[in-house]
């Protein structure tokens, strides 16, 4: 544990601050038993004391992470139990089992070997419903984190690299589900199944090739089950564990970072170690997670593909939407118009599904991974972070978040529409034709606004800080005026408004040098320029002390600062003179 | 961090109450001034640590011991409870339980127990770390990622002495070499998974197994339609006859499927769709033309067709093109006319490729 | 001679006389006359009752003699069927003009129902209403029905008979806890947007095991605990975003708090 060498004014931490330190007895004392035995082989025992000793920050939003994390592994663990009973084929079998309006009817093994678990096996429908469950909520978890882990700025040097995998684990998570629910071949999935052969299709110059491959020949075929099988199986699950290993592993290598506060600085990590407190809090955690997810299982139906039926491709069920998180590709199907469909040069070019179909999900993850780089080189900004930042302070950021969650708001929403029409008793032509307007018309006005209140509420937390909190006490003077007490905030709670860096537009050289060649990045440069200048132009900064004193001396809404004549002696005579006067205004 | 003090503010007017400044506006601010006070607040440090009850009250200490107790021995018993209901109760029990309905006895009792078992164990844990467990927060200090130089240097100069050791430089026939060693040997695996991908298409998209002759049945009674069954308002579900000599049913299926419905030949405006009708009766392709739902939704009173999946809509009277939505092409038409014994048959196969459109659909 | 012997050559004295042979003899005659008994063709009375609840309920928009106006169409040939789903199931009297007739309670009583029925009937021939015990779905295959409503009912109703979503705002109805006959009679007769099954599309005894396996679906619905409405993943992704992550994060805001 190696300090840093500068020093910054936060080093003044309390001087009797206890750090934790293992026993001195633990490290020299053989340990006994099956640890001794294992130290012996192994060396076991420093990397473990080293683990154990690591600091971990308490903040709810950092447990977001965490509820993915053991959503993912119940997924596992329920899943394995299922792998023993699912049967991936898709040779076609006559139901004779318990449940009666399936009896006799035709499909497939997949399908069979489901309502087998949900019906004959012990426990099976409770292990299904937990597992689906489980992987709802790993998605919805690892969004939210994400979002948190944006608006944080958590993503900034050195976590860019993490960043990019957590991108990569969330596009494989979606692909994950995908397969997932596709395997019990019932008539929604497979009406979803057969939605992908259409994407495929759309592909050009290769569609049908594509979807002949994937479906080794015309669609249903018999391939597609066993395939989505191991990639469910097999492939995926093994890519998700080694990149949230790096990505955990990570985490571990760059310390957790913290929100900021009074005692915590970018250099170093206040919370509690991991033996005993977070050993027992994120162990804990995990019961409640799974403890959770098992008592929604054991309330709420998921999936009812016993009442879907089996797979056909002549019928159809009225509400066919993918899980929640296929929602916006969905949605952006049902928005994106069929003129973009053409034929030229005797071939069909089909826009109005590939654009939705093929090119949203790598565009969004790939808009999404290159962020970081992207507002590093806007900035400037080469430094490491480890301190969070309050969303209010990067307004522009902020900003961008909700634009784009607006964004996909507007696509989620649009594949839910005939659920919103007849609930809400709507036409789904008009609810269509609205969310058209609004995807082009709501990310500006969120970003606007976002951008709004975030620079209201950074201008309020000034103003806090420059005239303190209103108590209510309403004090009336001898020479009959009235006005309102104001009391002053103690360090810590002022600490957390003033704490946040200062933001400047870049500036950059005019691109022309002294004999009037213009520079090859001339052109890069300015594109830079403009983009500090749009994310940083309106930026309101922290509270200086020097404000904080101007600030006290009166209460008019002008605030006067002072320009001392003697700087060099460093003393502040009209200042201390003004402060040891009585105030005129508290 | 240095700074110069840059006003970000606008000057507004001289005050005269000031003390000899100008007066400026802070609203958006840093200005560190020049009457020698530091540029930024100092953070103050954390905060005096604040004392549970737990830490100095030994009767809270014991209350919190026991409520942990009772949480794991909460959880201990609803195992067994678990166990004990797995195998007793009827997996076949319904029970009515308000808020839900009538529902699986079994699954929630099981369910119920599972989760009481495992939050028993979760909530009490974190109930002991924090009211028992210490809470003062420790630091732990940072170091940057980057490595020391010297490491870099260290590492920089192995590598390059590797290369040296290696003979790379010396030896160019290797160095040209190597690239092609290196690159080209996961092509044996890579070619036999992609070279083993399922058959060329051919145009067997372009083709359904409808024939001339074929007669339309019902899906899924597969019995034959006559015409004077359809009525003007109904709407059967069809597939062709030669379907039950199929091998591959769901396959055939998925492009053979069609709906067949009956208008008032008036309400229908392109002739040819009256041509390849029968009387006001018309057979139109099920599969949608955007990405292959199928299209099942037929309004009796508007004749729209309505697709559930992204909701194309296509008009009936108007040969099936779109009139909402996302689809392109219009739903491709099956030209049927009655046999010898009046019963409803395809007068020849489709003249284009039914479902969704692909690149080398073109006009076809 | 008393006074209304004093009047007997009053010249009002005849037409009053008429008068009351008249009524005597009229009383009388329907006191007397023998009973009519017809069933199958409603009784001449119910087909006028029917006629008369017409009139004073349905005529403004259907026209004097269900002829049909630009309000609403033509009944003849409607057949009581159609009328027993409409006014049994409360769509008619329609309560306001719009795309679709919800349904709501019932206006009328089963009598007047029927003789609503009897005089739509009346007008010229059409589907009846079907019998009690081949509508009901009792003794019906579910697994057949299920297969069948697959096929046909659930691209508009949805799996379950949740109800579905049509253009420009109307809508296919749920169909949870509705009465067999009225299922069978919606069938038969198409009304508003839904096509027309007759008993050459979907012969009786199948339109039966549909009935069978919406009754079983009705008690059976909640197999693995609360539907949310059977309307598949959304409503699923709605209550595990409200729900599931609402729990989750009270619980980590409860483990990162300072204990007591």
């Amino acid at each position: 544990m190696s300090t840093t060498e500068t020093s910054r004014g936060a080093d003044r931490l309390r001087a009797d601050d206890a750090t934790t330190e293992a026993p001195p007895a633990a490290g020299l004392k053989a340990v006994g038993g099956v640890a001794g035995w294992l130290d012996d082989r192994t060396g076991a025992a420093k990397p473990i004391g080293y683990l154990m000793k690591k600091v971990f920050p308490d903040h709810w939003s950092f447990m977001l992470g965490e509820v993915a994390m053991y959503s993912m592994i119940i997924c596992l663990i329920s899943g394995t139990f299922l792998t023993f009973w699912f049967v991936p084929s898709a040779g076609q079998v006559v139901y004779d089992g318990s449940y009666l309006p399936l009896r006799g009817v035709t499909m497939s093994e997949a399908y069979r070997s489901t309502v087998d678990i949900s019906f004959d096996i012990r426990g099976g429908l409770l292990i299904r419903q937990i597992h689906h469950w489980a992987a709802l909520m790993f998605i919805v978890a690892l969004s939210v984190h994400m979002l948190r882990v944006f608006f944080t700025g958590a993503f900034r040097k050195p976590r860019e690299i993490n960043w990019v995998i957590g991108c990569i684990l969330s596009m494989l998570a979606l692909v994950e589900g995908f397969a997932g629910y596709s395997l019990p071949d019932d008539l929604l999935s497979g009406t979803g199944l057969r939605a992908a052969e259409g994407f495929m299709r759309s592909v050009p110059v290769v569609g049908s090739y594509l979807s002949y491959f994937v479906f080794d020949g015309p669609f249903p075929g018999e391939a597609i089950i066993p395939r989505l099988y191991s990639v469910h199986v097999l492939l995926l699950p093994a890519i998700l564990v080694g990149l949230f290993v790096a990505h955990i592993g990570l985490v571990f290598v760059h310390k957790h970072t913290q929100f900021p506060g009074p005692g915590k600085t970018n250099d170093n990590v206040v919370g509690f170690p991991v033996m005993p407190v977070y050993a027992a809090k994120a162990g804990g955690f995990f019961f409640i997670v799974f403890g959770v997810l098992a008592l929604i299982a054991a309330l709420v139906t998921i999936n009812p593909i016993w009442a879907y039926g089996p797979y056909d491709p002549s019928p159809v069920t009225a509400g066919s939407q993918p899980d929640w998180y296929m929602g916006f590709a969905d949605g952006a199907l049902r928005l994106l118009p069929g003129w973009l469909e053409f034929n030229a040069f005797g071939f069909t070019f089909s826009f109005n599904v590939m654009i939705g179909a093929i090119l949203l999900i790598p565009v969004m993850y790939g808009l999404m991974a290159v962020y970081p780089f992207l507002e590093r080189w806007v900035t400037g900004d080469e430094r490491e972070h480890h301190l969070l930042d309050r969303p209010r302070n990067n307004p522009t950021r902020t900003g961008l978040g909700m634009a784009g969650l607006t964004a996909y708001g507007v696509l989620m929403f649009a594949a839910g529409n005939d659920i919103m029409a007849i609930k809400l008793g709507l036409s789904i032509n008009d609810i269509t034709h609205i969310l058209r307007a609004a995807f082009f018309v709501a990310p500006p006005i969120a970003f606007w606004v976002t951008k709004r209140i975030c620079l209201s509420l950074q201008r309020r937390d000034r103003d806090l800080v420059l005239h303190g909190r209103e108590t209510g006490r309403i004090v009336r003077t001898a020479d009959g005026r009235f006005f309102e007490q104001h009391e002053p905030l103690d360090e810590y709670t002022r600490w957390l408004l003033v704490q946040h860096d200062k933001h400047e537009p870049l500036q950059l050289t005019s691109g022309v040098d002294e004999h009037g060649v213009v520079s090859p990045t001339a052109r890069k440069e300015k594109v830079r320029g403009a983009l500090s200048r749009f994310y940083f132009e309106d930026s309101i900064n922290p509270v200086t002390p020097a404000e904080l004193a101007a600030a006290h001396h009166d209460g008019h809404a002008l605030e006067a600062i002072e320009e001392a004549p003697h700087e060099e002696s460093g003393s502040r005579p009209a200042l201390e003179s003004a402060r040891r006067e009585p105030p005129k205004r508290p | 961090m240095s700074d110069n003090g840059t006003p970000h503010g606008e000057v507004v007017g001289q005050d005269s109450d000031a003390y000899g400044a100008t007066a400026v506006r802070l609203d958006q601010g840093h200005i560190e001034g020049t009457g020698g006070l530091p540029e930024r607040f100092e953070n103050p440090g954390l905060p005096a640590h604040v004392a549970r009850m737990a830490d100095h009250d030994e009767k809270a200490a014991k209350r919190a011991e026991k409520q942990v107790a009772t949480l794991f021995g909460l959880s201990s018993l609803f195992t067994i409870v678990f166990v004990v209901a797995f195998f007793a109760i009827d997996r076949e029990s319904t029970a009515f339980i308000p808020g839900i309905g009538r529902t699986s006895l079994y699954n929630v009792v099981i369910g119920v127990c599972m989760a009481i078992a495992l939050l028993g164990v979760g909530v009490g844990a974190v109930h002991w770390a924090k009211t028992l467990m210490p809470d003062e927060e420790s630091v732990e200090y940072r170091h940057t990622q980057r490595a020391s130089d010297e490491d870099r240097r260290r590492v920089v100069s192995e590598l390059t002495q590797g290369g040296t050791k290696a003979q790379l430089g010396r030896r160019p026939l290797i160095k040209y070499s190597l690239l092609g060693a290196l690159a080209l040997p996961p092509i044996t695996l890579i070619v036999p998974l992609a070279a083993g991908l399922g058959p060329v298409p051919k145009d067997a998209l372009s083709k359904t197994m409808w024939k001339k002759g074929d007669r339309l049945v019902r899906d899924p009674e597969r019995t034959p339609i006559r015409a004077d069954q359809v009525t003007i308002g109904s709407v059967f579900h069809v597939l062709p006859e030669s379907i039950k000599d199929s091998q591959h049913v769901l396959e055939d299926k998925a492009k053979a499927a069609v709906l067949l419905m009956r208008l008032n030949p008036e309400d229908i405006k392109p002739q040819k769709e009256r041509d390849w009708g029968h009387e006001g009766i018309v057979a139109y392709s099920k599969i949608c033309t955007h990405v292959g739902c199928p299209v099942g939704l037929y309004e009796q009173q508007t004749h729209h067709l309505l697709c559930p999946c992204h909701q194309s809509t296509f008009d009936v009277t108007q040969d099936c093109k779109v009139i909402f939505g996302p689809a392109k092409r219009p739903l491709p038409q099956l030209k049927i006319t009655v046999d010898s014994e009046g019963y409803l048959v395809a007068d020849s196969p489709f003249r284009e490729a039914v479902g969704p459109s692909f690149w080398e659909r073109g006009h076809a | 001679m008393n006074a209304l012997a004093a009047r007997r050559r009053h010249p009002a004295a005849i037409a009053l006389l008429l008068l009351l042979g008249l009524v005597v003899t009229g009383v009388a005659y329907s006191f007397l006359s023998p009973r009519q008994a017809d069933a199958a063709p409603a009784a001449a009375s119910q087909i006028q009752d029917g006629k008369k609840l017409f009139l004073a309920n349905c005529a403004t928009c259907h026209g004097l003699q269900a002829q049909g106006t630009k309000a609403g169409p033509t009944l003849a040939g409607v057949g009581a069927a159609s009328v027993d789903f409409q006014v049994g199931t409360g769509r008619m009297p329609l309560a306001k003009p719009d795309v679709q007739a919800p349904q709501k309670k019932a206006q009328f009583s089963d009598e007047e129902i029927a003789a609503l029925a009897a005089y739509v009937a009346s007008l010229a021939p059409g589907p009846a209403v079907p019998d009690a015990d081949a509508s009901s779905g009792k003794g019906g295959d579910v697994a057949k029905g299920a297969e069948l409503f697959r096929v046909n009912c659930a691209m508009c109703h949805n799996f379950a008979g949740s109800g579905g979503a049509l253009t420009r705002g109307k809508y296919a109805p749920s169909l949870r806890n509705v009465e067999g006959k009225h299922i069978y009679e919606a069938m038969v007769t198409g009304p508003q947007s839904m096509p027309v099954f007759n008993d050459t599309n979907i012969d009786p005894k199948s339109k039966n095991d549909i009935v069978a396996y919406l009754h079983a679906v009705d008690t059976q619905e909640n197999v693995g605990g609360m539907n949310l409405g059977n309307l598949g993943p959304v409503s699923e992704g709605l209550f595990v975003w409200v729900f599931g992550l609402g729990i989750m994060v009270a619980f980590a805001v409860w483990l990162g708090k300072k204990a007591a």
